[in-house]
């Protein structure tokens, strides 16, 4: 199974001329452009000028099945900014049957003509299920344990703005990478545009054959720090310490937390990126999460609406054409 | 049944390949049928059939006894939308099989003796196959307490088992195998340690991991089946290890077996046909119970096909309807249908040359029908004429929502087959062609 990534080369391919549904499989040659358009808007919201006409008269709905104020008003903005019709459904987790709803939400929402579909669910694979049945482009905003690509396209935003480039640099990521949609689509983005990608965590939280996806993995911060030119922390969330994964928060903390001293074995000036929201003291250190140079967490989140609005737009053109 | 047969006019069935893995038969011939039974496979081609016999002419294809599934769940009791017992008779017959084991966790479980009789009386009234109920090891094959294995090994269970539930409890296991002995009955494991397996959807590896789905690790199959060998030897329990799919589980049944234990398994067409990567873009009709393996796994369930340590090949029919399955994978239910595919796939690995046509027939009918005991699943004289007419060579496409019985959802829809069901009889009968 040494040609295990075979199954989806091209799983992008059509797919993706109307829908982002993950990054694995993309070309280096299609990511730039999101990441160059997304350059021209972080000057534009910048410069407070807004481009209310670009998608006057389409609908965007946030379908949110899981909670999230951050990404649900990254792409609020995002669309609004672009003169979109920016609907927001939180659809209750907790109704009787689940898959039930979203594919009879799908229904009703492909019959109101909806443009663009931004959707969050706690299950992989569920934004692909809704791509098959709508209309719409379909957005994933999250999907389980799957991907969240826009996300990892601001990271990489992050990260090029910095060096102006992502060939030839080292990315720590770092934590709960076995239940991290983040950590997944990073690791597909990074390693097709030439960063090295390297995964620390207990062994608990690293996920299977995670190597085959072109990362080196580590056990120990110490090692796994060393001169590494950014390192995102991920979220460790409370469950996983009831599902004995990880014994106590304090004892995370002090092996897998990020503190000023681990920093230090860093590259000097490495960036420290979180996707939010933070656990402070549990997986990040509040002099490091609020770091004046190296700390980019603020700006990951002001990347992320022009990052969001550069996909809103390429997918919108593709839709035209 | 016969009883009911005794006025029909004698059948002879002719210009075919005879083919019978008890005797090791493999010749042309023809084949008479009288009173729903064989009455004479020796019959010279230039006698003539006796006076009012009807004949069918074979067409030179190949008959051997009908099939024998030896694992299969239908929705009968309680979950009829997905597939009844007349429907699954229905798809039955279009496979050729003619007997067909049934898992008893169904709602309510098979644990009462008057549930075994009435399945069985069920399938007679389909006049299309033997409906051979499994009973339950635990009571609502809950796990907890032993269920009346007496009482429904009595009425007619064939073996006990808890259907898709393991035994998880270890002294629950051994006093099963131990109580079962008794009464000369199997116990039937599905081998998958629920603990590890507990949330998972897909084999744990770059795969699952790839897809962000919750996985199992394959461990979870050997880690089982290494307690209940032990279980078996301990007891001196007969046991049967139902859809074996791991190389590191054969290999334990493998061992086990040349230790003399009373040990036998069975795997489904899936983990020979398929791999893992069949559920790539989270495809819900590939997710089964086992889940599909890595092709190393695979290539190891063809060898065990190959040097006999797996005894039988069971559909592992599994019907799931439209709303079962479309679901996000993780959420979607496990299982797959597989009664009209079970030749045709299992003809691939002869037409690869994995098995003789002789043994690949052995490992659907003779050998299952061994290891439940059964008067079936040979060509004897006397015994009931279960037969399937099949062409080796014949190609077809597999089609849900087009094959016959009423869940449609195969995992090897689309798959092109080369062996195809022409006719199948039961007791005498044609059902089917």
């Amino acid at each position: 199974m040494a040609e295990g990534g075979r199954f989806f080369a091209g799983q992008e391919g059509s797919a993706s001329q109307r829908h982002l549904l993950g990054l694995q499989g993309m070309h280096p040659t299609r990511i730039e452009p999101f990441l160059d358009l997304a350059e021209s808007y972080v000057l534009l919201n910048r410069s407070r000028k807004t481009q209310r006409d670009l998608l006057r008269g389409r609908t965007l709905i946030n379908l949110f099945f899981e909670d999230s104020t951050r990404t649900r008003t990254s792409f609020e903005i995002a669309g609004k900014r672009l003169g979109a019709d920016v609907i927001n459904m939180s659809v209750s987790t907790s109704s009787v049957n689940k898959g039930e709803t979203l594919l009879d939400t799908a229904s009703t929402l492909n019959a109101m003509r909806t443009d663009l579909l931004v959707v969050r669910h706690a299950q992989s694979g569920a934004p692909a299920l809704l791509a098959r049945k709508v209309d719409a482009s379909v957005i994933n905003a999250g999907d389980g344990t799957h991907e969240h690509p826009t996300q990892a396209l601001l990271d990489a935003l992050t990260i090029r703005r910095h060096y102006g480039r992502l060939q030839g640099l080292t990315v720590a990521i770092c934590g709960d990478v076995a239940h991290s949609r983040v950590a997944r689509s990073n690791i597909h983005l990074l390693t097709a545009m030439g960063s090295r990608v390297r995964v620390i965590g207990p062994p608990t939280l690293i996920p299977s054959e995670v190597e085959a996806l072109g990362v080196e993995v580590f056990h120990d911060m110490e090692t796994g720090l060393r001169d590494v030119d950014a390192v995102m922390m991920l979220r460790l969330q409370r469950e996983r310490m009831s599902g004995g994964l990880v014994p106590s928060e304090r004892e995370y903390f002090r092996f897998f937390g990020l503190d000023s001293a681990r920093l230090a074995l860093a590259r000097p000036g490495a960036l420290v990126m979180h996707p939010g929201p933070m656990n402070r003291g549990v997986e990040i250190d509040s002099a490091v999460a609020d770091h004046a140079t190296q700390s980019v967490i603020q700006e990951q989140v002001e990347m992320g609406v022009a990052v969001r609005m550069a996909v809103l737009d390429r997918l919108s053109r593709r839709a035209n054409s | 049944m016969p009883g009911t047969r005794l006025l029909d006019p004698p059948l002879l069935i002719d210009n075919v390949r005879l083919l019978d893995p008890a005797t090791g038969l493999d010749r042309p011939g023809r084949l008479l049928v009288a009173r729903g039974m064989i009455e004479d496979l020796d019959l010279p081609s230039d006698a003539a059939p006796p006076e009012g016999a009807e004949t069918f002419d074979g067409g030179g294809a190949v008959l051997c006894p009908g099939l024998v599934d030896m694992r299969a769940s239908v929705g009968e009791p309680g979950h009829e939308y997905r597939e009844t017992i007349a429907s699954a008779a229905e798809a039955a017959s279009f496979g050729g099989i003619t007997t067909l084991a049934v898992l008893p966790n169904t709602t309510p479980a098979i644990d009462d003796p008057a549930l075994v009789r009435l399945l069985r009386a069920r399938g007679e009234e389909t006049g299309r196959v033997t409906i051979l109920p499994y009973g339950a090891i635990t009571k609502g094959c809950r796990g907890e307490e032993l269920a009346e294995l007496g009482l429904l090994r009595e009425a007619g269970a064939a073996a006990f088992t808890d259907g898709t539930r393991a035994v998880a409890d270890t002294r629950l296991m051994r006093l099963a195998l131990s109580y079962a002995r008794g009464f000369g009955a199997t116990v039937i494991q599905h081998p998958e340690d629920p603990s590890l397996a507990r949330g998972g959807s897909a084999t744990e590896g770059e795969l699952a991991t790839r897809l962000g789905l919750p996985g199992i690790p394959a461990a979870a199959e050997p880690i089982l089946v290494a307690r209940d060998l032990m279980l078996a030897k301990l007891t001196g329990g007969t046991l049967h290890l139902g859809h074996v799919s791991t190389a590191a589980a054969l290999e334990l049944i493998r061992r086990a077996k040349a230790d003399g234990l009373s040990v036998t398994c069975d795997t489904a067409p899936p983990y020979f046909d398929l791999n893992e990567t069949a559920i790539g873009d989270f495809r819900t009709f590939s997710k089964l119970s086992p889940p599909l393996r890595p092709e190393a796994d695979r290539l190891a369930v063809c060898a065990a096909l190959a040097d006999g340590t797996i005894d039988a090949i069971g559909s592992d029919h599994m019907p799931r309807d439209a709303d079962d399955k479309r679901l996000p994978f993780a959420q979607a239910a496990a299982g797959g249908v597989g009664l009209t595919t079970l030749l045709g796939v299992t003809m691939a690995r002869v037409h690869d040359g994995t098995l003789t046509l002789l043994a690949a027939i052995d490992l659907l009918t003779t050998r299952p029908a061994r290891i439940l005991g059964l008067q079936a699943g040979r060509l004897a004289r006397g015994l009931a004429a279960d037969l399937c007419l099949f062409d080796p060579e014949r190609s077809w496409r597999v089609q849900s929502g087009a094959m016959p019985g009423r869940a449609q959802n195969s995992p090897f829809d689309g798959r092109a087959l080369d062996g195809r069901v022409l006719a199948t009889w039961k007791a005498g009968r044609r059902v089917f062609g």
